[in-house]
C-alpha cells in the first residue's frame, strides 16, 4: 500500500459515508452540509488526478456557489426544516434495490472491460492549465461549446429570477 | 508516484452515482431530490476527469467536458431551486408527494 492508495481510500470512505448521510439525513440543512463534505472529497480526488484547476473550480463553483444556493433554498423553505414525517417515501425499498442493481450493473460492465486495471500514463511536460485555457478559447477546439455554456448560464439566471420572483402581476 | 489503478476511481464513482440515484428515488423533500442529482453529476465529473488522466493527459477534452458539466449543473440547480421556492410560495410545501397539481 503506497501513500497515494491510503489517501485514496480515506477520501473514498469520506465521500461515500457523507453521500450516504446526504441521502438519508432527516434535517435538510444537515444534508446540505454533508453535500459540502462530499464536494470537498471529490475536489481532493481531482487534485490526486493531477487536475488542479478542476479541484479549484470544484471548490469555487460547487462549494462556493451551488452548496450555498442549496443552503439558501433550505432556509427559504424553512417550514420543512424540522419535518416530522420520515425522510424517505414508501418506495424506499424499491429505490434501494434499483440503486444496488445499478451499482452491480455498472460494476459488471467495468469488470468485463479490458482496461479495468490500467495505470495512469506519464504526465506531459507542458503546463496543463495553460493548455486547458488555450483549448477553451481556440475556435477549432472548444470555443463554441464554451460560449454556448455562457449563454445557457445567462438564460438560467434570467429564468431563475423570473420564476422565483413573486411580485409580478398575474 | 501514482500507483492507483483506474478501477478504484470508476468503482467509487459508480457507488457515488448509485447513492445519488437512491436519493432521487427515495427522498420526499424536493430540495433533497436536487441534492441527489448533484451527487450523480459529481460522479459523472469524477469519471470524466479520471478518463482524461488515464487515457491521454495531453488531450484536454475530458477536462473541457467536465467544465461544461459544471456550467450545466449550476444552471440546473439555479432553475430547480427557483421552481421549488416558487412552489413553496404558492402551495406552502416542498414535499414531492404533495406537488400533484399536474397528476392526472
Amino acid at each position: 500500500m503506497t501513500t497515494m492508495q491510503v489517501l485514496f481510500l480515506i477520501f473514498a470512505a469520506i465521500i461515500l459515508g457523507s453521500a450516504f448521510k446526504v441521502v438519508t439525513t432527516k434535517k435538510m440543512i444537515h444534508a446540505a452540509f454533508w453535500l459540502i463534505v462530499v464536494l470537498f472529497g471529490v475536489a481532493a480526488l481531482y487534485a490526486m488526478l493531477n487536475a488542479g484547476f478542476m479541484a479549484m473550480v470544484q471548490v469555487v463553483v460547487y462549494v462556493g456557489a451551488i452548496a450555498i444556493l442549496f443552503i439558501f433554498a433550505v432556509m427559504l423553505t424553512r417550514k420543512e426544516l424540522l419535518d416530522k414525517g420520515p425522510a424517505l417515501n414508501d418506495n424506499k425499498s424499491i429505490a434501494a434495490v434499483l440503486s444496488l442493481l445499478s451499482f452491480g450493473g455498472l460494476y459488471m460492465l467495468l469488470r468485463n472491460w479490458s482496461g479495468f486495471m490500467n495505470m495512469a500514463p506519464a504526465l506531459p511536460e507542458t503546463d496543463m492549465v495553460e493548455e486547458l485555457g488555450t483549448a477553451l478559447v481556440t475556435p477549432d477546439m472548444y470555443l463554441l461549446p464554451f460560449e454556448i455554456a455562457s449563454v445557457l448560464l445567462l438564460a438560467a439566471l434570467i429564468g431563475a429570477v423570473y420564476v422565483a420572483n413573486e411580485a409580478r402581476s398575474e | 508516484m501514482n500507483s492507483i489503478p483506474i478501477s478504484w476511481y470508476l468503482v467509487l464513482s459508480a457507488g457515488l452515482f448509485s447513492l445519488g440515484l437512491f436519493g432521487v428515488l427515495a427522498r420526499k423533500n424536493a430540495v433533497a431530490i436536487l441534492l441527489g442529482i448533484e451527487l450523480m453529476l459529481n460522479a459523472v465529473n469524477l469519471n470524466l476527469v479520471t478518463f482524461w488522466r488515464y487515457n491521454n493527459p495531453a488531450e484536454m477534452t475530458g477536462q473541457v467536458f467536465a467544465i461544461i458539466v459544471f456550467a450545466v449543473a449550476a444552471a440546473e440547480v439555479a432553475v430547480g431551486l427557483a421552481l421549488i421556492i416558487s412552489i413553496y410560495r404558492n402551495r406552502n410545501t416542498v414535499m414531492a408527494d404533495d406537488i400533484d397539481l399536474m397528476k392526472w
